[in-house]
């Protein structure tokens, strides 16, 4: 049933070392199907004995052709797809294609909004670090942990259902605000959560910050320089473990995030453990953001009610007949924003997360384009992984916490 | 020898070899380690403390397809992928059931375009389709269920001959 | 980000490569020339201090304008909090200079752009498809590419859908 693809070896030979051809080392296939790349990765790797050569990613085995079909939809309902791109992080994913298309548009968020925006993206932002946190000591052999922090997910989870009814794709943010205003007991239940967390967290630091297996394990494996850092353009947790003080939270706000008091972890040493030092201390931080936007959040309208591009208010419909024709007309048509293109970024769990957008005045988008951090991220890999061991790179592949739906778009 | 004797009579109790095959079978379906996309997530939620699969005997997922008799596909496949998941499939020793967890795996879910298939069952036969997207961890457990009442009414003969088939 | 700064950067540029400064709602736009490309982001690293290519990406015009893409990059300096983006103008079948010799960052952003929308990028060490398999025909980005759709499976046509689907051994 399936034809052999015909690659010449030429066509290939510069992906390995010139040794590989005398058959001095190995070349060994990692993946698609393998318990440590987190998804669909494959990873070509040479091997002189057990040390790593080189390493050839190759991806794009969860292509979802997201940008494609966001074209060919609406600009409400291609908000669907980006919150299957990098599904540890819906929310984030909602948040920057929401601020490209305000920014396309000019629609104005109203404070209320923007507060719960930024507590769902920092909720987000914790429950996605706690996914990589168990699955990355999955990898190294640690097991309990991974139970340990999807019990803690799950109340963040159980937040999204409350606010948005479902736990994982919420599309709750929208362009010009939130879908509706949270229900009744939501600030309970997030300080619930921000009480609750620091002593769990200080749990999860006794287990694993001082334990030697995993420091042995994670100190000074795939090391990352700050010049290669930057060079290769890996952002979030890799980027301030590597010694650069980037937040794109603090460098380019938005939704409010300068009026918010927090701190951008930074380490030097660039290497697995400070990772894993950065990524906690973000946790601990994003509860900082939480707290401080649950005390101050604003009341008023969660909707911004420019008529040009909101549908009209639930209430309204039943009692005015132009607001329920362009009800009708809102979710049949869409919205057509003013010709020209938009680039909003934002700090997803994994760095930057980027929407370009280019309107052609027509209600579907001409081009999406998501720029995906964990797919710059993962480009540094060969960069750390040369010279590693081969168990170390399970290590390194785990630290870089790539979402493979984020890469392969 | 052995309890009896210790014991005394302990009745007898009768059953047919295909129910005791069949009761063997569904009480340590081992899954395979095999995520794609945001199902697996869930899926990983399904194993872990809250939802605690391995009420079922399912607590091992095997990363080999070698050694486990369930695959759940969770999450969308791509045109890239599907020789993959083929390959999985038929390295996986019969009897061997599928599960298609998620609307993408059943039926391509919102994805409509070139990357993805429209639903698994293009390219393995499919047992029990979850939906949901992605299914919550209970939705996946209620799936697996389904699994074991469909695999407690199978007949020893149908495996036989699907295997003459192939052979 | 001085909203400032950006704007005299993007005028020097300008000046110096011959490009054209716009504005186009939350980004400066400079219009390079497709030769220039390399020169110009060379300026903007050593000159101006842009350490990272954040995104390179295309938009396909196709029918709509003459040369048919525009290959955009967006650059960002981790110092100065600065975006700056650079639109290029390509026609199918012309090949883009590759910048991975000035932002190494851009390499599978290039590769992407050869494989979704068919513009190579001439001395690029690693010029090979990227995310689609090696043998696929086509690349889906351009807007001449269809979409794929597939039909979904109703009652009245189950039967032909059915029919094209695997079919289980019991």
């Amino acid at each position: 049933m399936l034809e052999p693809i015909e690659v010449s070896a030429e066509e290939l030979q510069h992906l390995v070392s010139d040794r590989a051809l005398k058959g001095e080392t190995v070349l060994l296939n990692m993946g698609p199907q393998h318990p440590s790349t987190h998804g669909v990765l494959r990873l070509l790797v040479e091997l002189d004995g057990e040390i790593v050569v080189n390493v050839v990613p190759d991806i794009g085995f969860l292509h979802t052709g997201v940008e494609k079909n966001m074209e060919a939809k609406r600009y409400w309902q291609a908000e669907v797809m980006t919150d299957r791109l990098d599904y540890l992080n819906p929310v984030g994913n909602n948040l920057a294609y929401c601020l490209a298309v305000e920014a396309l548009t000019g629609l104005e968020v109203p404070p209320r909004a923007q507060a719960i925006r930024v507590i769902l993206a920092e909720l987000q932002r914790i429950s996605s670090h706690l996914v990589w946190l168990g699955t990355h000591l999955l990898d190294l052999g640690a097991s309990s942990l991974f139970l340990y922090t999807f019990r803690e997910r799950e109340y963040i989870l159980d937040i999204f259902e409350m606010v948005s009814g479902a736990r994982m794709m919420t599309t709750y943010i929208r362009p010009g605000g939130l879908w509706r205003d949270v229900p009744e007991g939501f600030t309970e239940a997030v300080l619930n959560f921000v009480r609750m967390f620091p002593r769990r967290l200080k749990q999860y630091e006794a287990l694993v910050t001082k334990n030697p297996i995993y420091k042995d394990r994670t100190r000074q494996i795939g090391v990352l320089s700050k010049e290669d850092a930057m060079r290769w353009g890996v952002t979030g947790p890799m980027l301030r473990a590597s010694g650069v003080a980037y937040d794109t939270r603090k460098a380019r706000p938005y939704c409010g995030y300068d009026r918010y008091d927090f701190d951008i972890p930074v380490e030097e040493t660039g290497d697995v453990y400070a990772r894993y030092l950065v990524r906690v201390e973000e946790m601990r931080q994003s509860l900082r953001i939480i707290a401080q936007a649950v005390d101050n959040l604003p009341s008023g309208p969660v909707r911004s009610d420019d008529r040009r591009y909101m549908p009209p208010a639930r209430e309204e419909i039943g009692r005015n007949m132009e607001a329920l024709i362009r009800h009708f007309k809102f979710w049949t048509e869409g919205f057509a924003p003013p010709k020209g293109s938009a680039y909003a970024a934002v700090e997803s769990p994994r760095g930057t997360l980027a929407a370009f957008i280019e309107s052609d005045g027509t209600p579907r988008p001409y081009r999406v384009h998501m720029r995906t951090p964990s797919f710059a991220n993962l480009q540094a890999l060969p960069v750390m992984a040369k010279g590693a061991l081969i168990a170390d790179l399970v290590a390194i592949v785990g630290s870089v916490d790539i979402v493979l739906g984020d890469v392969d778009r | 020898m052995g309890l009896e004797h210790k014991l005394g009579d302990l009745g007898i109790v009768t059953t047919t070899l295909e129910q005791a095959v069949n009761w063997g079978r569904t009480r340590s379906m081992w899954p395979a380690l095999f995520g794609l996309a945001c199902c697996a997530i869930e899926m990983m939620a399904a194993q872990a403390s809250h939802y605690d699969m391995s009420r079922f005997g399912m607590e091992l997922m095997r990363a080999s397809p070698r050694q486990s008799d369930l695959m759940i596909v969770a999450g969308r496949v791509s045109r890239k992928m599907a020789p993959v998941v083929r390959r999985l499939y038929d390295q996986m020793p019969e009897p061997k059931w599928v599960i298609a967890m998620g609307d993408c795996a059943s039926c391509g879910g919102v994805f409509n375009n070139y990357a993805i298939l429209q639903g698994v069952d293009e390219i393995i036969p499919v047992d029990v389709y979850v939906s949901g997207c992605p299914p919550r961890p209970e939705a996946l457990i209620h799936g697996v269920l389904t699994l074991y009442e469909k695999v407690r009414g199978e007949k020893l003969t149908d495996w036989a001959m699907a295997e003459e088939e192939t052979a | 980000m001085s909203e400032e700064r950006i704007q005299q950067m993007a005028a020097a540029l300008a000046e110096r490569v011959g490009g054209e400064v716009s504005r186009d709602n939350n980004q400066t736009v400079v219009r390079v020339a497709r030769e220039r490309i390399v020169e110009a982001a060379t300026i903007l690293r050593d000159a101006f201090g842009f350490q990272v290519a954040e995104d390179v990406t295309a938009v396909d015009y196709w029918q709509r304008r003459e040369p048919r893409f525009d290959v955009v990059y967006h650059f960002f300096s981790y110092e100065h909090s600065d975006a700056i983006t650079l639109r290029v103008a390509v026609d199918d079948g012309e090949t883009m200079p590759s910048i991975t010799g000035v932002f190494p960052g851009a390499n599978w952003y290039e590769r992407e752009l050869f494989d979704m929308f068919g513009i190579p990028c001439g001395g690029h060490p690693d010029l090979r498809r990227i995310i689609m398999p090696y043998d696929w025909e086509g690349h889906p980005l351009r807007k001449d590419y269809p979409l794929g759709y597939e039909e979904p499976q109703f009652t009245f046509n189950f039967d032909e859908i059915q029919a094209r689907k695997v079919q289980g051994k019991r």
